[in-house]
């Protein structure tokens, strides 16, 4: 049975891709190049200034990949890889979830999965490390910044067990909500004292347009929020089926 | 539990032979789609920018705006 949901949750996953590509296309791609404009903008600027003679804008590696392959191919190619490897560890979650953590339809199993792993993974560490664009970030820190990145993903993931397990721990009959509550209490304690041990980044450059950062920041969100949608709302619909039909011949 | 029954109508349906699907049935799947999921995020996120296991920079550039908007730090 793990086999038929863990494949329907990778599926699942490259539907959301699918989704969030085209939301992306929309909505996100306006906004990145405008970010590489000024960018480019920018550096022609500096190498002015710098050697006072013709500004070449460095050559970088924008020649490599053209936009156009990076707003299609590539980001379609990105998306679903993300969604792929994000929707299979969701339909295992699933698996070990259902009738375990509650006695909910699949379909709502599903959906409120989807919604807390969206807390979860995506709007707990953007707080922390907001999604940047391109001309924000220097070249030097990208390793830390990733340590540091992923090191807030798995706080925020390794604190939701911990409040979990307390919550579990403090039910008592009757008193299910105050369980809860504290739960959370943990939760939002461990997460805040992560935030303020670990590194602060602010790498965006003082001329950047703030408009600019904010829609990016946003059509970041909304993309990652078609992706969870859908993952929630297709793979709960394909889980009921399974679970309808019942364990499948191996 | 009440409320979500109410307001989504979808029952819970009991897997054959008991109320969860077993682990045993869970772990080998569980290995094959986390091994699956390290490698597609390591190439999302990563290659290329904190560590490079192929020269150049084309897996980068490539996922280049994915890597953005999914909030990975990019270059």
């Amino acid at each position: 049975m793990t086999r038929d949901l863990l494949w329907r949750g990778m599926l699942a996953g490259i539907l959301g891709a699918l989704l969030a590509t085209l939301f992306a296309r929309g909505f996100a791609e306006p906004q990145i190049d405008l970010a590489i404009g000024f960018e480019e903008s920018h550096s022609a600027h500096h190498a002015a200034q710098e050697h006072a003679g013709p500004a070449h804008a460095e050559p970088q590696e924008k020649d490599l990949v053209s936009r156009e392959t990076q707003k299609g191919a590539g980001l379609l190619t990105a998306l679903a890889l993300y969604g792929a490897a994000v929707g299979g560890i969701f339909s295992l979650v699933f698996a070990y979830g259902y009738g375990r953590m509650g006695h909910l339809g699949p379909r709502s199993f599903a959906l409120l999965l989807a919604v807390v792993t969206f807390v979860l993974v995506v709007v707990v560490p953007g707080i922390k490390y907001p999604q940047t664009p391109p001309a924000v970030g220097q070249h030097e820190t990208v390793a830390l910044r990733t340590a540091a990145y992923f090191g807030m993903i798995a706080l925020s993931l390794g604190a939701a067990l911990v409040a979990v397990r307390v919550r579990n721990a403090l039910a008592r009959p009757g008193r299910g909500f105050d369980a809860t509550l504290l739960g959370l209490v943990v939760y939002l304690g461990l997460v805040g004292l992560g935030q303020f041990v670990l590194p602060t980044i602010n790498e965006v450059p003082a001329d950047f347009p703030a408009v600019l950062l904010w829609k990016f920041r946003l059509a970041s969100l909304g993309t990652q929020l078609v992706l969870w949608a859908t993952i929630g709302l297709a793979f709960g619909l394909w889980a009921e089926r399974v679970l309808r039909r019942g364990r499948s011949p191996r | 539990m009440a409320v979500s029954a109410a307001v989504f109508d979808d029952a819970f349906i009991p897997v054959e032979g008991g109320n969860a699907i077993p682990l045993e049935d869970i772990a080998p799947w569980a290995v094959l789609g986390a091994l699956l999921a390290v490698i597609f995020l390591y190439f999302v996120s990563t290659e290329q920018g904190a560590f490079s296991l192929f020269q150049g920079m084309y897996v980068h550039e490539f996922v280049h705006d994915g890597r953005h908007l999914l909030g990975f730090p990019c270059h």
